[in-house]
């Protein structure tokens, strides 16, 4: 935002690109559940988008992306956060994209030491000589402290009017926010993509463990974010809502994997990922009996549906609370 | 000028409107098209694209935990351009 603004501040046309991953977290992932009820329910690409009065281009990279996160060349951060591999990857498709669309240079937001993997002094370099955008690449918030890029050098912006910011600190990017006029901001640092979420990321391990490769489809990294799972067995895993909300995200997968619903009481949604038989069965319409409101009952009835229509019902004592091992929390 | 449909229910943000910009960049100037989303928060993001796009919303609402957005395909030189 205030990168875009301080190039647009010198009449240059800006517009924005937004990639989208997959993994990214917005305020509408979190609008399922309940307890994130109060945060907006707002797109905040789109959203500064507006303030700043640019279009914006949201680009859908899930299926490229893919090679990003299962095979970054500079590894991951302290997660699955593959941080400078990805942007070198959005830089090159910026680069793409500014060619298809007559456009002269690219700026991103990025401010020296400000992320310990990605934003370092040794690999600013790296980004614009591997994504191939070169000196076409314009970090107008620390551009000062850096080699003259090719809009710098060309007139085309003005060096004495970008800045030197430097380290982690955000409190110059508020500074310059307050200067500018803009009160409201998107959160300043980080947190906007789930792969830098130890919690997500043990679930997307587990998934590739389980599968004995690692890949994965939109629909399992959308599932990842939603629900309770636990591993009872190598072979499958259960997602169990923990909320209304939840509920009716995962009512939307019901034909695509067995699922179980108690009947005789009150209870999540829970779908069932992998193969089962019989007794595996069993066990999860007794792990679905634990979190309903027939936890304490004698027994509760529980309604198994196929992903291709059909379904039983099996009657199961719920699990107590021992008797699920910790480690069956993923 | 012709009516068209899309069906967006299940998608998370900002997937709704990802597909809204993809079917509108088929569409002409003019024609409308009427989305279905389950995503409350398309009631925001979908007006705020068509804005700053220069599409028009004519009419949204929402019923059940679905939400429903009409909107009119504009002039593609009608929309802002920063700087």
């Amino acid at each position: 935002m205030l990168a875009a603004r301080v190039v647009m501040d010198q009449g240059v046309q800006v517009e924005g690109i937004n990639f989208y991953t997959g993994f990214c977290v917005e305020g509408h992932t979190h609008a399922i559940r309940k307890q994130d009820a109060d945060r907006p329910k707002r797109n905040n690409a789109l959203w500064v988008a507006e303030l700043l009065r640019i279009r914006l281009h949201i680009l859908d990279v899930v299926e490229e992306y893919k090679d990003v996160v299962l095979n970054p060349a500079h590894g991951y951060g302290a997660n699955l956060n593959p941080c400078l591999d990805c942007k070198v990857f959005m830089v090159r498709k910026a680069l793409q994209w500014m060619h298809g669309q007559g456009f002269d240079f690219i700026i991103t937001g990025e401010v020296i030491g400000q992320r310990p993997m990605s934003q370092r002094r040794e690999t600013l370099p790296v980004v614009a000589r591997e994504s191939g955008a070169e000196d076409r690449l314009l970090r107008p918030l620390c551009a000062r402290l850096l080699p003259e890029s090719l809009p710098e050098r060309e007139g085309w912006v003005d060096r004495n009017r970008l800045l030197d910011f430097n380290g982690r600190s955000r409190k110059p990017q508020m500074a310059l926010a307050a200067r500018l006029g803009i009160r409201d901001y998107a959160q300043p640092a980080g947190g906007c993509c789930f792969l830098t979420d130890r919690s997500y990321s043990a679930k997307l391990a587990d998934l590739w463990r389980s599968r004995g490769e690692r890949r994965y489809e939109l629909d399992d990294i959308m599932l990842l974010k939603v629900g309770r799972h636990l591993r009872p067995r190598p072979h499958f895993k259960l997602i169990v809502a923990r909320e209304e909300g939840e509920g009716r995200f995962l009512e939307g997968y019901r034909h695509q994997f067995t699922h179980l619903q108690t009947v005789s009481h009150g209870g999540p949604l829970v779908l069932v990922d992998g193969r089962c038989d019989a007794e595996d069965l069993r066990l999860a319409a007794r792990v679905a009996a634990r979190y309903s409101q027939g936890r304490d009952a004698e027994h509760v009835e529980v309604e198994v549906g196929r992903p291709g229509g059909g379904s039983y019902a099996l009657k199961v004592r719920p699990l107590a609370a021992e008797d699920v091992p910790p480690d069956w929390h993923i | 000028m012709s009516h068209h449909y899309l069906d967006a229910r299940r998608l998370l943000c900002p997937l709704p409107v990802i597909r809204v910009q993809d079917r509108v960049a088929d569409l002409s100037p003019g024609d409308t098209l009427e989305v279905h989303c389950t995503d409350p928060g398309a009631l925001n993001d979908v007006p705020t694209w068509c804005r700053i796009n220069g599409h028009a919303v004519l009419d949204m609402g929402s019923e059940r935990h679905e939400v429903r957005i009409l909107l009119r395909v504009g002039e593609p030189d009608k929309a802002p351009a920063g700087g």
